[in-house]
Order: C-alpha cells, then sequence, then structure tokens
C-alpha cells in the first residue's frame, strides 16, 4: 500500500495534516463509496467554541468494505436480553445465529442461590431444516416452546427469529401468544431478523420495545430503599455491573433493575416502580427510558461510571437529583474513601503512559466512555468513532429533531406509549423540574462524544478494514482499542489491541475498583517490553561477520 | 452449577436443540477459503453471520480472520441481492486486490434463491473482476448439513472453478486434508515431504491461522494453496482425501472432471488411521517409507505400551465433528479405553454405523447421537459415568460440573492455545494426544489420591 501521507515520527500527532489523511483515504475507494465514506469521516471542530461538524452515522454499511458490524439480531439477542438468566431464549432459526451468540459476551450473571434459575449457559435453537424453510417453521417453534416448558419449566420463554424466519412469513408473535395462553406463563417474541436494520442498533431497540411492551410493569412490588434508581444500558461485561452495585449499595442507593446486566425477569417486572433512570449506554437503552418516563413518569438522566472521576461525577449527579442532604454526605464520604486507593494507582501509573495516545472504535458509547479512563492517566484520544451510533451520540441530543428517519430506521416500530392509567406517578412536580434545571441540573442530556473531544481529532463511523490499517500506519498510536475481530491484524502491526466489547477475560472497569484495573491493564499494555523483540538479532544486523564472545 | 438445569431425566425431544454441537455451513466454508493463497471470503446475505463467523474463528486461531460481507437490508431481502453484491466485488478488488474471492451464501440469501453464478457473470459483465482475478462460490444455506458440509462445498468448489486437465500426468498427489487445523496440515505436508512425495495440499490454512508476529500485518500472508497449484490438481496422480464427510466431495470431483483416481480415507489421528494414511501415500506415490518416519510411529507405540495401564478401561464421552470422532473413537479402542458416549451434531447414518463397528467391541453400552446435542451427551454422562471428557470449549461447562477430566479437542477451542500450532494428525500428533490423555488423567489421580499412595513415579 503506498504511503502518501508522511508517516507520523513518534508521538507528534499534531504534524499530521487530518485533511490529507481524510483525503488520502478517500482517494483508495470508488467514487460511489468515497462519496459517502466521506459523510462518515470528519474532522472533529476546528477548535474552541466551534460547533461540532455533522456526521452521517446509523445509514447501510457499504458492502465488501469489510465492516466490524454485527446485525439486529446480535443487538437484539446477544446484548439486549443475553444477559438475563431467568428466561429461556430460544432462537428460531438455523443452527448457527444461536451457536455464535452462547456466552460469547461475557455479560456475568450471579444467581443468588444455586436453585435459583441460570440459562444463560444454555444455548437453545429449533435448528430448522429445511422442510421447516419450505413448509413453514411455526410447528416446529410451537414444539420447541414446549418441549423447553416440559423440560425447564421457566418463568418466561422469549423467541428471537433470525435472517430466514422473516422471509419464509413465520408469525412468531402469534405463535408466542398462543403457547402463552396455553401453558400460563409468559411468552413473548422478536422479529429481530438480522436485516431489518444497518446494524446491532436496530435489535437494541427491537428488544427495548419487547421488553417494555412484555414485562415492564407487571409486578408492582416495590423495593425498599429510600432512593430506588435502574441502571440501564450496563450489560455487566467483566463483572462492571456488580462494581456498581458494590458502590451504589454503599451510598445507600437500591437498584431496582439492571437493563440487562446480571438482570432477572423479576427485575425488569418491575422496574417501574423506580424513582430515577439513568442511562449508562445511551445508545442501545434511551428508548427505555424515554417511554418509562411518559407512561410511568419516571425521568432519566445520563450517568457514565467509566472513569474514576466519572463514577463520582455520577454519584453526585444522583444525589442531587434526590435532594437529600443525607444521601449528598454518604456520596461524599464514599468517594472520599474510594479515592485514594485510585488516586495511588492512577499517579504512579500515569507516570508511565502520560502523553502516548490511543485510538477507539468500538459499540455505541464506549469509544465515548473510555476516553475519560485514558485521560485519567494522561493519554490521548487521537481518533475515535462508533460501529454502530446514532448522530446523537456523536453530536449530542440537541440535534435529535435535525435527524432523518430513513427507510431502514422506518422499519423498526415506534411504540405509541401514554400514561398508564395507575401506574403514572410524576416523581418531580413541573415546579421541582424547573428549579432544577434552573440550577443547572440536567435531564435527558448527552452532549456525544465529539464535544468532549479535542479539537483536530478524526472521527470516523462505522471504521473499515482498509482505514483501521491506514490510521495505524499513519498515527502509530500506543493502543488501539476495538473488539475481537480486530484485535489480531492491529496486533501484528505492533501496536497493543485492547478488546472493549469482551474485555479481553479482564474487567471489571467500571467504577473505582474497575478505574484501578483499567489503569493497570493499559499500563502492562503499552509499557511491556514484549513488543521491541520483534526483530530477532540477526535481523537487527544481518552482517555476517564473525565475533567471538570472549573477544567483544 | 454451571448447568444447573440439565437433569438425569431423559426427554424425547423432536423440535429443540439445547447446546448444539455443530454449527452453521458457511464458518466452514470461511474456513476453507481462507486456505486459498490471496483469497478472501465473502459471506453473501446480512452482515451478522459474516461477524458471528469471523469473531468464531478468531477466537479460535487468535489470528486476523478476514472476510466480507454483502450486508443485506431489508430492501435486499425482498429484491435480491444481486445489487449488493456486485457492489461488493467491485469494492473488494479495489480496495484490498486479492487474487480471488470466495463468496458462500448463507440462509437468507439461499432463502430469496439469489444465483451466485449469475450474479458473479453480471459483475464480469459489468468489468468489476479485473483481468486474472476470480470469483468462486459455494453454496452453504445452514438449514442443511453443519459447518462441515461447508467446508467440504468450498473445498469442492475449489475443484469445480480450478481444477482442469492439461493431458500430462504430472507426479504430484492431491492431498485433501479435510477440516483439520493449520498445524495438522502442516504435519500432513512434513510427512508427505519427509517421505520424498510432491503433493498439492488444498485447502491450506497453515501460514494464514498461525502466522508469526512480524510486525507487519498482511492481509493476504504467505500460505494457502495458489491458483496455479488448484489448476494442476487435474493433472495429479492421485487423491488422497482425509475425512470422508469434508474432503470425499472434492476428491470425487475431481475423479469426474479430471480423471484423477481418488482414495478415500480416515482423518489420520491416532495409530491405526495414520498407518493407513501413511501407507496409502507410499503406494500412491510408489516411495517406500524413510526410517524416520518408522521411527516417530515407533515412539508414539512406546508411549502407548509404557503406560497402557492407565489408559486400559477407561470410559470416555466425546462430541465433535464426524471425522475426527471417527479417528478418534478409533484411536481410544485401540489403546484399549472406551469411547461410550460419542456425539455430533453433523447428521449421519454412515457416521453411526461406522462407530458401531469401532466400539463393537468395546464391553460396555455405547451411546451414539448422530444428531445429537450437548444437552444430550451431558445427560447420558449423567446417567453412566466416564474418566474422560474429549471436546471442544464448550465441554468445560459439563467438565466442571461432573469433576471429570477434559482433553480439548475440536471446534472451537477458545479457552486455549497450542491446537493451531501443534497437530493431532500423524505419529507426532499421536504422541502429543496421548501426552494430552496422560496429563489430563494422571494429573486427576495426582490429586485424588490419598497421601499414602501419592505417587512419585507413574
Ligand atoms: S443465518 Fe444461517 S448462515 Fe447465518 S449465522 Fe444463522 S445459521 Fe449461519
Ligand atoms: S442470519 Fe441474520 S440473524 Fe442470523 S446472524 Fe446472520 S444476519 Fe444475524
Amino acid at each position: 500500500m503506498a504511503l502518501s501521507v508522511k508517516e507520523r515520527p513518534d508521538s507528534e500527532p499534531e504534524r499530521i495534516d487530518l485533511n490529507d489523511v481524510r483525503q488520502e483515504i478517500l482517494d483508495r475507494y470508488p467514487t460511489k463509496v468515497a462519496r459517502k465514506r466521506a459523510k462518515q469521516i470528519v474532522i472533529n471542530r476546528a477548535g474552541g467554541g466551534a460547533e461540532v461538524p455533522e456526521i452521517e452515522a446509523n445509514t447501510r454499511t457499504i458492502p465488501g468494505i469489510i465492516t466490524q458490524r454485527g446485525c439486529t439480531y446480535a443487538g437484539c439477542k446477544g446484548v439486549i436480553l443475553g444477559p438475563t438468566r431467568d428466561i429461556v431464549n430460544i432462537t428460531h432459526g438455523p443452527v448457527g445465529c444461536g451457536f455464535y451468540s452462547w456466552l460469547t459476551r461475557r455479560n456475568q450473571t450471579r444467581a443468588s442461590t444455586p436453585e435459583d434459575e441460570n440459562y444463560m449457559t444454555y444455548c437453545f435453537s429449533t435448528d430448522m431444516q429445511e422442510e421447516d424453510i419450505v413448509f413453514g417453521g411455526e410447528k416446529k417453534l410451537r414444539a420447541a416452546v414446549l418441549e423447553a416448558y416440559e423440560i425447564f419449566r421457566p418463568k418466561a420463554i422469549s423467541i428471537f427469529s433470525t435472517c430466514p424466519v422473516g422471509l419464509i412469513g413465520d408469525d412468531v408473535h402469534t405463535v408466542a401468544r398462543e403457547m402463552k395462553e396455553h401453558l400460563g406463563i409468559n411468552i413473548f417474541a422478536f422479529s429481530c431478523e438480522g436485516y431489518k436494520g444497518v446494524s446491532q442498533s436496530a435489535g437494541h431497540h427491537i428488544a427495548n420495545n419487547g421488553i417494555f411492551t412484555h414485562v415492564v410493569g407487571l409486578d408492582d412490588t416495590r423495593k425498599e430503599g429510600k432512593y430506588s434508581i435502574n441502571l440501564l444500558g450496563e450489560y455487566n461485561i467483566g463483572g462492571d455491573a456488580f462494581e456498581i452495585e458494590r458502590i451504589l449499595h454503599r451510598c445507600g442507593i437500591t437498584v431496582v433493575s439492571t437493563f440487562s446486566g446480571n438482570s432477572t425477569y423479576t427485575q425488569f417486572s418491575n422496574a417501574h416502580t423506580a424513582d430515577l433512570n439513568t442511562i449508562m449506554c445511551h445508545r442501545s437503552i434511551n428508548y427505555v427510558a424515554e417511554m418509562m418516563e411518559t407512561r410511568y413518569g419516571i425521568p432519566w438522566i445520563k450517568i457514565n461510571f467509566i472513569g474514576a472521576g466519572a463514577t463520582a461525577k455520577t454519584l453526585r449527579k444522583i444525589a442531587r437529583y434526590f435532594e437529600d442532604p443525607e444521601l449528598a454526605d454518604r456520596v461524599e464520604e464514599i468517594i472520599e474513601s474510594e479515592m485514594p486507593d485510585v488516586e495511588k494507582v492512577r499517579d504512579e501509573v500515569r507516570a508511565r503512559c502520560e502523553g502516548k495516545s490511543a485510538m477507539l472504535f468500538v459499540g455505541g458509547s464506549r469509544a465515548h466512555h473510555y476516553q475519560e479512563l485514558f485521560r485519567e492517566i494522561g493519554m490521548i484520544t487521537v481518533s475515535a468513532g462508533y460501529e454502530f451510533a446514532h448522530r446523537d451520540d456523536y453530536e449530542g441530543r440537541n440535534i435529535l429533531p435535525d435527524i432523518r428517519v430513513d427507510a431502514d430506521s422506518r422499519n423498526i416500530e415506534e411504540l405509541h406509549v401514554e400514561p398508564d392509567p395507575e401506574r403514572y406517578r410524576p416523581r418531580k412536580n413541573p415546579e421541582e423540574l424547573e428549579r432544577l434545571a434552573r440550577e443547572g441540573f440536567r435531564f435527558k442530556d448527552y452532549d456525544g462524544m465529539m464535544s468532549d473531544m479535542p479539537a483536530r481529532t478524526l472521527i470516523i463511523d462505522d471504521i473499515s478494514q482498509y482505514e483501521t490499517e491506514r490510521l495505524i500506519e499513519i498515527f502509530k498510536p500506543a493502543i488501539f482499542c476495538a473488539a475481537i475481530k480486530e484485535k489480531y491484524a492491529i496486533q501484528k502491526k505492533g501496536i497493543p489491541m485492547k478488546q472493549l466489547h469482551s474485555y479481553d477475560s479482564g474487567g471489571p472497569y467500571a467504577g473505582f475498583r474497575g478505574a484501578v484495573n483499567f489503569y493497570r491493564e493499559i499500563d502492562r499494555m503499552v509499557n511491556t517490553k514484549i513488543w521491541s523483540a520483534i526483530k530477532a538479532p540477526w535481523q537487527k544486523s544481518p552482517e555476517l561477520s564473525a565475533g567471538y564472545a570472549w573477544n567483544a | 452449577m454451571l448447568l444447573r438445569h440439565t437433569s438425569k431425566e431423559i426427554v424425547n425431544r423432536k423440535a429443540l436443540t439445547i447446546n448444539p454441537a455443530k454449527t452453521c455451513q458457511p464458518i466452514g466454508a470461511m474456513y476453507a477459503a481462507l486456505g486459498i493463497h490471496g483469497c478472501l471470503p465473502h459471506s453473501h446475505g446480512s452482515q451478522g453471520c459474516c461477524a458471528y463467523h469471523r469473531s468464531t474463528l478468531t477466537r479460535h486461531y487468535k489470528e486476523p480472520v478476514m472476510a466480507a460481507t454483502s450486508s443485506f437490508t431489508e430492501g435486499a431481502s425482498v429484491f435480491g441481492g444481486q445489487a449488493n453484491l456486485v457492489q461488493a466485488i467491485d469494492n473488494i478488488f479495489t480496495i484490498y486486490d486479492p487474487e480471488v474471492i470466495a463468496v458462500h451464501t448463507t440462509c437468507l440469501s439461499e432463502t430469496i434463491g439469489d444465483d451466485i453464478p449469475q450474479i458473479a457473470g453480471k459483475a464480469q459483465a459489468d468489468g468489476k473482476i479485473p483481468a486474472g482475478k476470480y470469483v468462486i462460490h459455494a453454496n452453504t444455506p445452514s438449514y442443511t448439513g453443519s459447518h462441515v458440509t461447508g467446508f467440504a462445498s468450498m473445498t469442492r468448489a475449489m475443484v469445480d472453478y480450478f481444477a482442469r486437465s492439461s493431458g500430462q500426468r504430472s507426479d504430484r498427489i492431491n492431498i485433501i486434508p479435510g477440516y483439520v487445523e493449520p498445524s495438522d496440515m502442516e504435519e500432513i505436508r512434513r510427512i508427505a515431504v519427509e517421505m520424498g512425495v510432491r503433493i498439492i495440499l488444498f485447502p491450506d490454512t497453515s501460514n494464514v491461522l498461525n502466522r508469526p508476529q512480524t510486525g507487519r500485518y498482511e492481509m493476504f500472508p504467505k500460505g494457502g494453496v495458489t491458483v496455479e497449484e488448484l489448476m494442476s490438481t487435474g493433472d495429479s496422480r492421485t487423491t488422497l482425501a482425509l475425512g470422508r464427510l469434508a474432503s470425499g466431495s472434492a476428491a470425487r470431483a475431481l475423479d469426474t472432471r479430471c480423471k484423477v483416481p481418488c482414495e478415500i480415507l480416515d482423518l489420520p489421528i491416532g495409530l491405526n488411521a495414520t498407518d493407513a494414511f501413511v501407507d496409502a501415500l507410499r503406494k500412491a506415490a510408489a516411495v517406500s517409507v524413510p526410517d524416520t518416519i518408522t521411527t516417530e510411529r515407533g515412539r508414539m507405540l512406546d508411549i502407548i505400551t509404557d503406560m497402557h495401564q492407565y489408559f486400559y478401561g477407561k470410559k470416555v464421552a466425546l462430541t465433535g465433528d464426524p471425522d475426527q470422532l471417527v479417528s478418534l473413537s478409533e484411536f481410544l479402542v485401540s489403546i484399549d479405553m472406551q469411547p461410550i458416549h460419542i456425539v455430533t451434531g453433523t447428521p449421519g447414518k454412515k457416521f453411526e454405523t461406522r462407530i458401531r463397528e469401532i466400539t463393537g467391541e468395546v464391553p460396555h453400552r455405547v451411546n451414539i447421537g448422530a444428531p445429537g446435542d450437548m444437552f444430550l451427551f451431558h445427560q447420558w454422562i449423567k446417567n453412566d459415568p466416564v474418566d474422560l471428557l474429549m471436546g471442544n470449549s464448550y465441554v468445560k461447562y459439563i467438565a466442571r460440573d461432573e469433576d471429570i477430566p477434559f482433553v480439548r479437542f475440536g471446534f472451537p477451542i477458545t479457552d486455549r492455545i497450542g491446537h493451531s500450532y501443534f497437530p493431532t494428525v500423524g505419529y507426532r500428533g499421536g504422541m502429543r494426544l496421548l501426552e494430552k490423555i496422560l496429563d489430563a488423567l494422571l494429573d486427576r489421580k495426582d490429586r485424588d489420591s490419598p497421601e499414602e499412595s501419592f505417587e512419585l513415579v507413574m
């Protein structure tokens, strides 16, 4: 590959002309492709106060470009419902889709007793055969649901459609309804065929709609506790939710439900009893928060537990919402007690990492959130982008009215939600809300990744394999963060690569202890000497003159 | 308990698969295609399948696995994927410049009924396929077969698209290694080289999925069978196909198309199957077996005779793919172990008959599931316990719950390394397998022996 842009000598990103980089990348593409990618590769605002530029996101993937995106089914079954342990999740389709989403996401779960239900280690599939495709798979699906019921007697069964199912027209929702009546347990289905959207994101939306319609609101039991919240968009990868729960518990805050790390069906069914919805991953779950606000009167706020600073900020924000000095004091106490351990490691690691550069291309929120952790150890994010986010995740929610709803998004049902006649209970009255706003408290706020990043950084949506390779060659970052498919190509180029979907079997990285884990992990990765061993001695100095050790 | 809902009581199931012992066709096709030099696999369907296949192969090999996708959306699903595939072909050649694009279908494009040769023809007519470059394809609908048949179909496509006879027979032997690891392919080649036999090995994923860390990434690394070699398979003397299911189809196609006679053998795993392979290769190439190989054989046998007491009578439950299970069961029986629960997700009557024959003399009831799943496998184990488990990484959940020694074997292995570097085929591979089995059994013995009978020498 031609290297027309001058390769970066070392840690001098400011010398590189981003316009040149961008142009060089685009030049490689056929015209039509270049035109589309031009809108998805942008240079963050020119500097100081300037507005963030517009970026194209959540649009179709270009065939053949080598994307890292997955499908709607993966977003629905894999991401949102996968982490719930006590629902029997049946994948309706040929065997592969179910097989690949079996235990591969590292969302940890901890059943409270050895007898408690936990189906996460199981993979259920209708394993459709040719005759099911030809004659329809409803019969087999019905039988499968019945068999699952007879063997496991679960409290709920859900059904996930894969691509061929939609095409042959199996009516999974009717099957679910009939079986629900027949068996007397909750059974619901998702039309989350892979082709339904342009990425996993469509699947999140479909999953949210389904849980909201079929589960939330079924159980009015209130969990004890003065300050009760839901944690939305936290999937407990590597135990993140455990750490967050630990901290919240110390503060005296009750987590009614988590969507969906370490979650249960029961948690979902009484999620509507919480007094505040807090959103970690804005992309995957803001829909549920919006709907819960309309139907039950629960306000939502954006929070972030990735980064020690962010964690402290989040705790204060939650305390501020409840407007109780007792809680505020408690939160300060906890922050004060947790921070010394964090600071000790942070400062130690910072001394070794300061000034090094990182790139993050992953997910729909992590590429943003993890910048905070890098910042804490003095590392700079020189380029970032999401895999399946929408424009608001880049540019902030204030551009929501400007987003054009294209045919692919229209595909996904928007639920029409109304206040629940019995359960609607505004947690704050209009005056309170107004006062809080006046005091600078922000509900439903998310300013997106770009405004949080320095000017003159390259933002790339749905990065392709080619773009990844070029970026690395040009910028030589100290570390690159993405996911499993990118991992080894990047490492083969001599750049350490951290997975931010699965954490490479590491974690937790959320909360205070998580921050410590992450600092140490990054320290290990960017400062190991192993990368300097790539060249063998005879490659470093190939001359053949013999020298004898005792002569030297 | 990790699998706490698995009970002893076996309920007959007709519709629900629980914990599958197979996966879908395209991943096998993708793996096979990576064994062509300069080839980019392409998944014609929605992008999720491709993402899943790449991820799973990556977890298994810890190596880059590149493949492109047609990224169907709803429109393509209704109107067919022609536009997507033509655009993909154009983009792939422009951006990544492979020698070959190997297209496989998915359940979606198969259900729609996309005709790949016709679409490739359109791409050709539109000038999207540069001179000297190729687009080949295999149909891999996952509502039949399994990842193994997908591998077989793509391997066969290599013959259908490339093999030709020039009229001039060469002295080369084609070896189709089967759905085995890059290390195994390398070992098969090494044995042939050692014997002085000139071979064409296809597919060949060595140096593709077990490449060195060099500080440089090449999308198309050094390994893989070249198009030129594939073309000349039609001139070879003979084809040895290892593994009936994975390699049989390609071998027969070579016979029909180019009159290259073939012999279909078991995968050379274990003593007898390796003997059969070496012997067949010797005869096909008319060479004598060098002492070095005979020495390797002797060493393997030596381990068996030295350590026989630890193998003898031990019950084993194994799950995996048919070709592997046939050879492995035979191997275990040959060292006086007792394979008693054998499960594959890939359907096949012939397989069952074959395993019945192999296990005929096992003095115990033998359960065979073909197709079966790992839930049934686990239930069988609960009802009739074993001393050793063999299978892919998913088996470790059973191993831990039941506290049974476990040797990883098969696909996918996502939690250990070794399979891509160290073979299990051939005599050396057999030695490695024996070592692994012994380690598992003896570590257990060491863990469980009472202090007074804790042995220094074993
Ligand atoms: S749709 Fe078919 S090809 Fe795709 S992952 Fe599922 S089973 Fe495999
Ligand atoms: S078939 Fe569809 S649902 Fe299944 S993995 Fe492929 S894209 Fe996703």
